[in-house]
């Protein structure tokens, strides 16, 4: 039941049950765009990391796929129904990041009170315990630290065991060792092939836990593809050097490099061919105490969502073209 | 390609629950989370009570005939009325404590209907009602003052308990339509207005015929009537149940209304 590949059955092929169908899907707030025209297939069985800076519209997406608010324009179906149809049949469920547990019920209370809510349930002790929170079943809401009250959300979004797991954001406020049971329990759970669709401000999380990113700037995709495909949108080496009296447009004219940008006395010069750019600063220039460094996710994602990464044209390389880079497998 | 029929779940199996989700397991924990809040639980008790032998008692006019008994269980009944209905506002008011939690919205992703989580939360009101109202009686009949015939005792409480479901509905209402710093304090306040409105501290008629009109309108008023119908023996005037049940539909199809709108993050 490994379905380590799920994004090898992209929906560009018409087959296959869309968990997540989202088209032309815009939502406004007033005058506030907060999602500008996404579209975007899950496929059953995908891990689905939605990457990007706060106000980046991965909530407001995520608002729409559980039916919480309705888009401006656009249509959304999730296994091919109206959201809140997949939710009254327990097929869709949500942690979000902050408040939804009352502080006067129990741990164990507050999972029975969302069991009877559905027709069919795991146990609720069977889902506290994968939870990791079984032994603090009878602890009030309210007397739980942030981690155990996270694991509690948890637990009550597997009761209806889910075809559709959505997680907004589920470790924010977590300590380290918290993320990693946290990831560990999750991880645990979706090698059963359920679908996960995640967001997330920890690149690393998105890096170890997903098998598809999918980059929102501004309301808008980005990027879209496996680790490894956004990474390599930010391949290449910057290299930085101090040079007086530099010119960018002739940096740019160096082979090999793709942008440069010229900082007072330091260039940086961002290049897939680093050692061509650093023999010719070297032999052909005055430049000095040269640098090179590699650029990793990190840099992949600020070159792609940052605000200046279109203004400013060093990133022209990765900028609104990138989307969806993984159709072309 | 071949893992996505694994993949691809069943969805025929998966079905919505029947009655909006409304089932005993949430009523009982809904109940016991009612009975932790103390404070909530002694104020709508102990306030009536205290009314109660403020004004039900004094030997001036406690004793005099009335109705089927004696002014001191005219005033019983009228102070039960009013702790009724301030204990099932309170419970239904809560709904601000969870709205403010993140709960409704929580509940926004389970098959609960706003339909089934309205009539949860009116159900779970009129226990804290009917606490305060057995409280009123209970303190009314150590006292020895109140006077009317045993089945009466029976019949204006459940008059009471049964009529003090409108205010659930209106608890349940503000609670979505106030924010919950100060809801129970507009709350206690509109319901003054309201019972000295509906004639449940002091009778209509001592009040100018304007205020009398406009009264026969307010929420307290089919209600104060027709708990004291059975007791008083002159009938039950078609106005009493209208206001009444125009009240009630007001309040709980207004909550029903807040309820799916309220989708607001915390």
């Amino acid at each position: 039941m490994h379905v380590t590949s799920g994004h090898g059955s992209r929906p560009d092929d018409g087959t296959g049950l869309l968990a997540i169908d989202l088209r032309g899907v815009h939502k406004s707030f007033g005058a506030v765009e907060a999602v500008k025209g996404v579209n975007l297939a899950i496929t059953a069985g995908e891990v689905v990391a939605f990457l990007g800076p706060n106000g980046a519209g991965k909530t407001s997406t995520i608002d729409i796929i559980l039916g919480l608010s309705t888009p401006t324009a656009g249509t959304v179906s999730v296994f091919g129904m109206q959201p809140r149809q997949a939710i009254s049949r327990g097929l869709v469920s949500a942690v979000m990041q902050t408040g939804g547990l009352l502080k006067d019920l129990t741990v164990g209370e507050t999972a029975q009170y969302t069991a009877s809510l559905f027709t069919q349930t795991r146990p609720v002790a069977e889902v506290l315990h994968r939870a990791g929170i079984a032994d603090i079943a009878n602890r009030r809401v309210g007397k739980c630290s942030g981690g155990e009250q996270q694991r509690l959300r948890f637990a009550m979004s597997l009761l209806s065991d889910p075809e559709l797991l959505i997680l907004d954001e589920p470790t924010t406020g977590m300590d380290v060792e918290g993320r990693r049971g946290f990831w560990a329990a999750i991880r645990h759970d979706t090698a059963e092939g359920r679908t996960v669709l995640f967001a997330t401000h920890y690149l690393e999380e998105a890096d170890a836990y997903a098998d598809r990113i999918i980059l929102l700037r501004h309301g808008e995709i980005v990027a879209d593809g496996t680790s490894s495909e956004v990474k390599a949108l930010a391949a290449g080496r910057t290299v930085r050097a101090t040079l007086a009296n530099a010119d960018a447009a002739a940096l740019r004219a160096i082979p090999g490099a793709d942008s440069a940008e010229v900082r007072g006395e330091t260039v940086l010069i961002h290049s897939t061919d680093s050692d061509a750019v650093a023999r010719y600063l070297l032999t052909s220039t005055p430049a000095r105490d040269l640098e090179i460094t590699a650029r990793g996710l990190e840099d992949a994602f600020i070159a792609l969502t940052s605000d200046d990464a279109h203004d400013a044209g060093d990133t022209g390389d990765t900028g609104q073209s990138v989307t969806n880079i993984g159709a072309s497998r | 390609m071949s893992t996505r029929s694994l993949a691809t779940p069943d969805l025929t199996t998966r079905r919505a629950p029947g009655l909006g989700g409304f089932n005993l397991t949430v009523l009982r924990l809904e109940i016991r989370r009612l009975l932790r809040n103390r404070r909530t639980l002694l104020f709508t008790m102990v306030l009536p009570v205290f009314f109660f032998l403020t004004f039900g008692l004094n030997s001036s006019y406690a004793n005099a005939q009335d109705g089927h008994g004696n002014v001191s269980a005219f005033i019983m009944i009228s102070l039960a009325l009013y702790g009724s209905v301030l204990a099932t506002t309170s419970g239904g008011a809560m709904v601000s404590i969870e709205r403010a939690a993140g709960w409704s919205r929580q509940l926004r992703l389970t098959p609960l209907s706003p339909v089934a989580y309205v009539a949860i939360k009116m159900l779970t009101a009129l226990v804290l009602g009917l606490s305060s109202l057995t409280a009123v009686y209970i303190v009314g009949g150590i006292t020895g003052k109140p006077s009317m015939p045993v089945y009466l005792w029976v019949v204006t409480a459940l008059c009471v308990w049964v009529g003090s479901l409108v205010f659930a509905a209106y608890g349940l209402f503000m609670g979505y339509l106030l924010p919950t710093e100060n809801v129970m304090q507009i709350l206690s306040f509109t319901l003054v207005l309201f019972a000295f409105a509906g004639g449940v501290f002091i009778p209509l008629s001592q009040f100018p015929q304007l205020f009398q009109t406009i009264a026969q309108y307010t929420p307290l008023y089919g209600l104060n009537y027709l708990v004291h119908a059975p007791f008083l023996g002159g009938g039950v005037h078609l106005a009493w149940v209208a206001n009444a049940v125009i009240w009630l539909a007001i309040f709980a199809g207004g909550a029903a209304w807040r309820l799916r709108k309220d989708t607001a993050r915390v």
